[in-house]
Order: C-alpha cells, then sequence, then structure tokens
C-alpha cells in the first residue's frame, strides 16, 4: 500500500511540467478570490483587534489571572460538601422544580398562541404578524432579566425563577409550536375540511395529532437546557443551587464550589440521558 | 358510484372491538404519563416553593410595573419627554457597543477553539480513542457549565471588566460550538478524504483540502447563530461585574429607576431584533449558496 501511493505522489511530481501545461486551469492562481479572502479575513481579525483594544484586553492580566486560576483549580481539590450536602441537595432539587415548572407553564401558555401565529392557522398576516412580534419581544429579554423583573412581583425565591423561566421560554416556544404546525403534513387537515369538519375540528384532528410529538420533543428538549439556565438563575436571588453558587465563588469556598459544579454537571447529564430516551421514543413513536 | 359492501357482522364486531381494546390501551398509557406528571408536577410546585395566592395577589403588581416603566410621552412635548427617557443614551450607547463587541470576541475566540477542537472530536478522522473521548468530554465541560458561572470565577481571578466576559463567552462558546462542528465534521462525505489519502496526504492536508471545503459554510451559519445567543449572554455578563450594558440595567431595577429600565430594555430588544434579522440573513445565504453549488 505504502510504496504504491508514494510512487502516485513523485510521478505526479515529476511529471508536474507537463501537468501545468496540460492543465492550465487547474494551476491558475485565482487572484480576485484569494485577495476577497483576504480582505474578509483582515475585516475580521481588524475588528478583532479594535475589540480587544477596546475592551482593555491586556496580556499581564490574562497572565496574571490565569496564576491565580491554577492556584483555585489546585483549592478546588477535592471536591468537598463541607456537611452541607443535604442543603445543596434540596437547592438541587428546588433548580429541577423550577426547570420543570417553568417548561411546563411556558409550553401549556404558548400551545394556543402558536396557533395563532402560523400562517396555515390564521389567514390574516397581520394577526400574525403581530403575534409574532409579540413573541419575539418576549424571547429577546433573557431570564436572568425576568427574574429581576418577576422578583418586584412575587417576592425573592424560586417561584420567581420558575416565572422568569416561563415568561422567556413562552416567546421561544411560540416561535417553535407555530414553525412545526406550519411545517406539518397539510392533508390529513384537508381530509377533516372536506368531510365537513369545521376549522376547530381541523385544528383538532387535523393538526394536533401530528404536531403533539414534535411539540413533545421540543419541550423534553427545552427542559434539558431549563436545568442549566435553572442553575444560574439564584445568581440574581430566584432560587435554585445558584444562589449557593454565587456565595461560595464570592467567599471563595472553592472546594465546595466544585462540589457543587460536579452535583449540577452530573445532574445535566443525568437529565439529558433520560430525555435523549424520552424523546427518541416519542419521535420513533411519531414514526411507525 | 360504487355501492360500499358492508362486512359481514361478525367480521365487523371483531374489527370493532380490537379499535375499541387499542384506543383504551392508548388511553391508558395517556392516564398514566398525565399522573406521572401530576406526581412529578406536585413535587416541582412544593420544591419552587409555588404559592399561586402570593401570585394572584401580587399579579397587579406586575402590571402596575410595568405601567411604571413605560415611559411619559406627551405628544406637545415629545422632544423633551424623549430626551428625558433617554437621558443617558451616549452612555448606554458605548455600553451596548461594548456589549456587541464582547459577543463578537467571545464568538470568534470560542470559534476558533471549537475549530480546532471539532476535528479531534470527530470519530471519522481521529482513530485515536483516548484522544477523541479527552476532547468530547473538554467540550461538555465547556458548555455544561453556564457562561456565567464561568464570568463568577473569571471575575475573581481576573478581576472585573469586560475581558472577563469575554473570556467567559468564549469558553461557553467552544463548547457548544465544538459539539456542533464536530457532528458536522462527522456527516461529511468521505470519499474526498479517501482520495487523498490515497495520495498520500498527511492529517493537516487532508483536513484541509477534503473536509474544509465541504464544512466551511455549515461553519459559518452556526458561529453566527452562536453570535447572536451571544448578544443575549452579553446583555447580562453586567449582573456579575463582568462588563456589558448589564450591569446599567441591574442598578435601574434593583433601585426602582422605571423610565431607564424601559429605556435600556428596548435597546437591547432593539439590537437583539436587529442582530436576529441581519444573522437571519447571512445564514441564508450561505447555506443557499451552498445548496445552489
Amino acid at each position: 500500500m505504502r510504496p504504491r501511493t508514494a510512487s502516485l505522489r513523485e510521478t505526479a511530481l515529476a511529471d508536474l511540467a507537463s501537468l501545468r501545461v496540460r492543465y492550465p486551469d487547474r494551476f491558475r492562481t485565482d487572484w480576485a478570490g484569494r485577495l476577497r479572502n483576504l480582505a474578509f479575513l483582515g475585516a475580521i481579525l481588524g475588528l478583532a483587534a479594535y475589540g480587544m483594544w477596546a475592551l482593555d484586553f491586556s496580556l499581564a492580566r490574562i497572565v496574571h489571572g490565569l496564576g491565580r486560576l491554577a492556584g483555585f483549580t489546585l483549592e478546588m481539590m477535592p471536591p468537598s460538601a463541607g456537611g452541607r450536602f443535604g442543603l445543596f441537595l434540596h437547592a438541587l432539587a428546588e433548580t429541577l422544580g423550577i426547570a420543570l415548572l417553568g417548561t411546563l407553564t411556558a409550553a401549556i401558555l404558548a400551545f394556543p398562541v402558536a396557533f395563532l401565529a402560523a400562517r396555515n392557522v390564521v389567514g390574516n398576516p397581520f394577526a400574525r404578524f403581530a403575534v409574532r412580534r409579540g413573541l419575539d419581544v418576549v424571547r429577546s429579554v433573557d431570564v436572568l432579566i425576568w427574574a429581576l423583573i418577576w422578583i418586584n412581583v412575587v417576592g425573592l425565591g424560586p417561584f420567581a425563577g420558575a416565572l422568569a423561566i416561563a415568561c422567556s421560554d413562552f416567546g421561544a416556544f411560540g416561535k417553535l409550536f407555530s414553525e412545526a404546525v406550519e411545517t406539518c403534513d397539510r392533508r390529513p387537515a384537508e381530509g377533516v375540511v372536506a368531510s365537513g369538519g369545521s376549522s376547530l375540528h381541523r385544528i383538532r384532528f387535523g393538526l394536533i395529532p401530528g404536531v403533539l410529538p414534535v411539540l413533545a420533543s421540543q419541550v423534553l428538549y427545552f427542559f434539558e437546557s431549563n436545568t442549566r439556565s435553572a442553575t444560574i438563575i439564584g445568581i440574581v436571588g430566584a432560587g435554585g443551587i445558584g444562589q449557593y453558587l454565587t456565595e461560595l465563588i464570592r467567599v471563595l469556598e472553592l472546594q465546595q464550589v466544585a462540589f457543587l459544579i460536579l452535583m449540577i454537571l452530573v445532574t445535566v447529564a443525568a437529565i439529558d440521558w433520560v430525555s435523549g430516551r424520552l424523546r427518541r421514543a416519542i419521535i420513533g413513536g411519531a414514526a411507525r | 358510484m360504487r355501492r360500499l359492501i358492508p362486512l359481514p357482522p361478525q367480521r365487523a364486531a371483531e374489527l370493532v372491538g380490537r379499535y375499541a381494546a387499542v384506543r383504551a390501551g392508548a388511553r391508558r398509557r395517556l392516564l398514566l404519563g398525565l399522573a406521572v406528571l401530576a406526581v412529578l408536577l406536585g413535587l416541582a410546585a412544593t420544591a419552587a416553593e409555588v404559592r399561586p395566592l402570593v401570585l394572584a395577589a401580587n399579579l397587579g403588581r406586575f402590571t402596575a410595573y410595568i405601567a411604571a416603566i413605560v415611559p411619559v410621552l406627551r405628544p406637545d412635548h415629545l422632544g423633551a419627554d424623549w430626551a428625558e427617557w433617554y437621558w443617558g443614551l451616549p452612555k448606554w450607547l458605548s455600553l451596548l457597543g461594548e456589549t456587541l463587541l464582547m459577543a463578537y470576541l467571545g464568538t470568534l475566540l470560542g470559534a476558533v477553539g471549537g475549530f480546532i477542537l471539532c476535528f479531534v472530536a470527530a470519530g471519522n478522522l481521529v482513530r485515536s480513542a483516548a484522544l477523541r473521548f479527552a476532547a468530547k468530554r473538554y467540550l461538555e465541560i465547556c458548555r455544561t457549565v453556564p457562561e456565567i458561572v464561568f464570568a463568577l470565577i473569571f471575575v475573581i481571578a481576573f478581576g472585573l471588566g469586560p475581558m472577563v466576559g469575554v473570556l467567559a463567552l468564549a469558553i461557553h462558546t467552544t463548547g457548544a460550538l465544538g459539539k456542533l462542528f464536530s457532528e458536522v465534521v462527522e456527516n461529511i462525505d468521505m470519499k474526498p478524504v479517501e482520495g487523498l489519502t490515497g495520495t498520500g496526504a498527511g492529517w493537516v492536508e487532508t483536513v484541509r483540502f477534503a473536509v474544509l471545503p465541504q464544512v466551511l459554510a455549515n461553519f459559518a451559519s452556526y458561529a453566527l447563530l452562536r453570535f447572536e445567543i451571544n448578544v443575549r449572554g452579553a446583555g447580562v455578563m453586567g449582573f456579575v461585574g463582568a462588563g456589558g450594558i448589564g450591569q446599567e440595567l441591574l442598578v435601574a431595577i434593583r433601585n426602582f429607576y422605571y423610565s431607564d429600565v424601559s429605556a435600556i430594555l428596548l435597546m437591547i430588544v432593539l439590537t437583539v431584533f436587529a442582530i436576529d434579522l441581519g444573522t437571519e440573513k447571512l445564514r441564508h445565504h450561505l447555506i443557499g449558496g451552498e445548496g445552489a453549488r
């Protein structure tokens, strides 16, 4: 194998001059293309350089910080709960509760709204446009900002966190669900209409059975990603494990920080695994 | 029209019976699923200290809050009201620019990191299982720990400022993009790779001439999507002191500077809108250009 491939290359190299003559197109240098690529790359790097200058990047700070980070990593070993394992476990349960409640509330609220934003349900483009832009506004406000707002309403604690996740996911679900409804198979809906069904019948028997598995899989996916969001929501005081994380990082209890991060990693991995299996079961069931 | 011939009663009854059994089974499964969900919800509600009464009692406060942050804009004093509402415009604009730069740099650095690691994590290019495993786990840790947690730790290590936000975004982006990139690489057409290996090309040459042309458009599209996400992420980095407009927003919300809250929120929402639209156009262009070729 080896000698033959080498000889192929060597023959080609030895014959280079005549190859150049025979295939001039292959050997022509595409100066315009190269110049365009270089200019593009230059623009990207130039903006990056400007950004680094504007944001006060300094090598000295990075090196110094890396040294401290290495120190932190050493101090993190071995991870230990410091006798507060029960407390952490409770906070973790709170986190999962926030994620589950927030995701489900958002899904239930977004379900009817999604049909209003779907082209094949609502014919009026202005109504659809209004619903879509409304969803976009809700979606573009970050979950931490929602948490701050809800804290003003229901006070500090996990309830505000659940409401915040529900709000920010409501926008995302509305968009995703309406896309699922729009890409849904037309034929069942047409069949329902042809056999004399009303437009509500059309939605109930023609569209919902088709989209439900897709929606369920999306809800599960968001539950996964929300367990991550729910861990940070405590940073602004909206409950969950983030509260301890922030506190412990601020007071440099690094062994406990490492323990908490490990707990989060394990939980997220477990949730990923379970919901991955559930999603495959749901989608597989729909394909059958 | 052809007349429908009814089934013999015995077969019809059998079919109806079987249909009923299947329906009953499906309904039982559905009820069971709902029951499990209800129990989980109950547990979640207890854990999250859901207090519907508090919500009901304070819902008025939510609407009042929304009403309070809506600025007073009288038609006859529109100019003056507008100037009062956006009294901090120059400062906010420069902070918004800082936020965008943070998102850009974080995405770029993260994309470079993900770009390097994705080829190592791809199953079809790297034979060494140990190397692949290490790369995959590293990417997993990078993307599971939320960027704001990295920011919290980095703020202590590097000091306050936007540089910390960039580093935190970059590390999270490395994890997220590395995974997406390596999935793209794993789905490429292997024939060019075999062809190049056949002519005796090394690993780097193979990646450059056989893999890269196939994946670059998808990579760029994913990076743009991530930029969109990072703009949102950079907006809240200021909550932990890692630069950008978040700090200003946090102060405004905490201190009940109502009109400032709406002013800054509106700026963030509009920016996110503009970025969303822009990247969507670019991504369609990229992916469409690839499809047409």
